[in-house]
């Protein structure tokens, strides 16, 4: 009977069955292993530096200052003022594209925004340094161009990919019989995109958002280009015409130039800590809605 | 019925307006970022520029070294990172049942597509760099972008097998085949198209990635090619950040030149991605 149920099977198939089962949980294993090293590195910062010195408002590691939250304060900055500019932005255009485009204009869309989204952020970096920086500084009459604002600007338009095409996505999965119900007691087309089809996109709008805003706070080249870093404590939004410095900035400027093994090497480690653990918590955040709509699309198919 | 300045009719044509506008303020950067850039990296270009080594503390010369050593960084990652990620998705594709294990391993997916490239870095320099002893080289930076790039790899794949109708499967296990035969020779080649597509634009991101060769691989100047891959390389986008903020005087040309090789490597797997699913999606037979 085992012959009959499985023809053909030999050792060879055995052996790639179980390599591609261990594979499968790959996923895992890394994740373990990035959280082990950073761990590994990190850890030893909380011995050398006291936990009230990691969480002043100082940060000038030649020293020993080891303040975080100037540069914590930089990353909420940044991507507060791209998540302001992107959100609109991405979500008008995920609706124009999703519903209100004719065919050519979706065509030409799609790839454009794809593109955008393929762009190193080397590239969109040195357009700020050369072009955007230069401008703000002229035009709004600063000191320097090179500031909050100008990270904001270029995050934006590094968040707006993804968000388009995942808050596209979710219009598109939304039922065609919904809108035709809308339509048919006599919705216009917008009465239908805000009250029938956005709200029946919700979680998966939500989830283009986070992830959005996710891509802006863990960018790094763009934002270190731009921003001045400068870690100064920004106290409201008139920083954002402040030069400033994000966590990520800071990790990617300084690792180059610092000892292995010594303190401000292990604090930058810390500050990896604290990127990795934001993004587990944003992520799962955002998993917990999209596992929360496929519960949702599973109840409305029974 | 309200005929005013607000009735149904007016506000739809507010609304479709600022979408319109929205849609416009989205393209409106992408157009004038890579149409400036070719305008003015275009007259840079020269088989000397490509082809050329770097001199005059990289004022001068060309970037052949840092286009090969994107090269060899882009097949290394995919070396490493499309046999591990397309197992994977065959796994979660055609074997997983959805049990606790396999939900884990989804979330762990999600995160490990959101962890910051430069936390990549740090992870790449702790453990191949100094752990695995590999030091700062093309093996440890291609091993760094590799793990970067499988959640995009495996989830494109997933999908693309899932896309793959179940009778095909059937048909093929009632003729005898096994499961991995069934696999190999019916599944993976009728979902090959989705499966390239998402490898490239995987690769795409990697091409395009500094932050996490910043400590793993990238030299701030090598003025000739890597002996092995055990060497750091210089590599384009790396290149493109040292002459654009570590170099004092350096020729505005060169670094538009530069920037507009960059963007074209990157590109053009994106195009190629594309025509191979705008091709595939013609030749489907279901």
């Amino acid at each position: 009977m085992q012959a009959l149920d499985r023809p053909n099977r030999n050792w060879g198939e055995v052996v790639v069955e179980a390599l591609v089962r261990a594979t499968g949980y790959s996923a895992i294993v890394f994740v373990a292993l990035i959280l082990l090293f950073l761990l590994r590195e990190g850890v030893p910062a909380f011995g050398e530096v006291p936990l009230a010195g990691l969480l002043a408002t100082r940060w000038y590691p030649t020293e020993s200052y080891f303040g975080l939250l100037p540069l914590i304060g930089g990353t909420l900055l940044v991507t507060l003022g791209a998540t302001l500019l992107a959100v609109p932005l991405g979500l008008g255009t995920a609706i124009f594209i999703a519903e209100i485009a004719p065919r050519w204009a979706r065509e030409v869309l799609k790839p454009l925004v794809e593109v955008l989204a393929g762009l190193p952020s080397v590239v969109l970096g040195f357009m700020g340094i050369l072009v955007l920086a230069p401008a703000l500084r002229v035009d709004l009459n600063l000191p320097t161009g090179l500031t909050a604002l100008a990270g904001s600007l270029l995050l934006a338009i590094m968040a707006i990919p993804t968000l388009v095409s995942v808050a596209e996505d979710a219009l598109d999965a939304v039922p065609r019989s919904y809108r035709d119900a809308a339509l048919a007691l006599g919705a216009t087309r917008w009465q239908t995109i805000w009250r029938v089809t956005l709200p029946a996109a919700r979680n998966g709008v939500l989830t283009a958002v986070m992830l959005g805003v996710g891509r802006a706070a863990g960018e790094t080249m763009t934002v270190m280009m731009v921003t001045g870093n400068a870690a100064r404590l920004p106290t409201g939004l008139g920083a954002l015409l402040l030069p400033v410095r994000t966590l990520t900035a800071t990790i990617a400027a300084e690792m180059g130039e610092v000892a292995n093994g010594s303190t401000h090497y292990h604090v930058l480690f810390v500050i990896g800590l604290v990127l990795f653990v934001l993004s587990l918590i944003f992520n799962l955040a955002a998993g917990a809605i999209v596992f929360q709509q496929r519960r949702r699309a599973e109840r409305l198919l029974s | 019925m309200m005929r005013g300045l607000l009735s149904r009719e007016n506000t739809q044509r507010l609304a479709f307006g600022l979408l319109t506008l929205a849609a416009l303020a989205t393209v409106l950067p992408i157009v004038l970022i890579v149409g400036y850039i070719v305008r003015q990296g275009g007259p840079a270009l020269s088989w000397g520029f490509i082809s050329g080594l770097p001199t005059d503390g990289m004022r001068a010369g060309g970037i052949w070294p840092a286009i090969v050593g994107t090269l060899y960084l882009t097949v290394g990652t995919a070396l490493v990172a499309v046999p591990v990620g397309v197992a994977a998705a065959i796994y979660l594709a055609e074997y997983a049942r959805d049990t606790a294990l396999t939900r884990l391993t989804r979330l762990a997916i999600i995160n490990l597509a959101g962890i910051p490239s430069v936390v990549y870095g740090l992870f790449g320099l702790g453990l191949f760099v100094l752990f695995l002893r590999l030091g700062t080289s093309i093996v440890a930076g291609s091993l760094t972008l590799a793990i970067m790039t499988l959640p995009v790899i495996i989830s494109t794949t997933e999908v693309a097998l899932r896309a793959v109708p179940q009778s095909f499967r059937l048909v093929s296990l009632s003729l005898g085949g096994t499961r991995w035969q069934t696999i190999w020779r019916i599944v993976l080649p009728q979902a090959l198209p989705g499966v390239l597509t998402g490898v490239i634009l995987g690769l795409e991101r990697a091409a395009g990635e500094t932050a996490p060769i910043l400590f793993t691989a990238a030299a701030f100047f090598l003025p000739r090619l890597p002996n092995s891959i055990f060497e750091p390389t210089m590599a384009l986008p790396y290149h493109l950040f040292v002459i654009s903020t570590q170099v004092p005087g350096m020729p505005v040309q060169i670094q538009y030149g530069t920037a507009l090789v960059l963007m074209v490597f990157v590109l053009s797997m994106n195009l190629i991605a594309t025509l191979i699913r705008a091709r595939a999606r013609a030749r489907r037979q279901w």
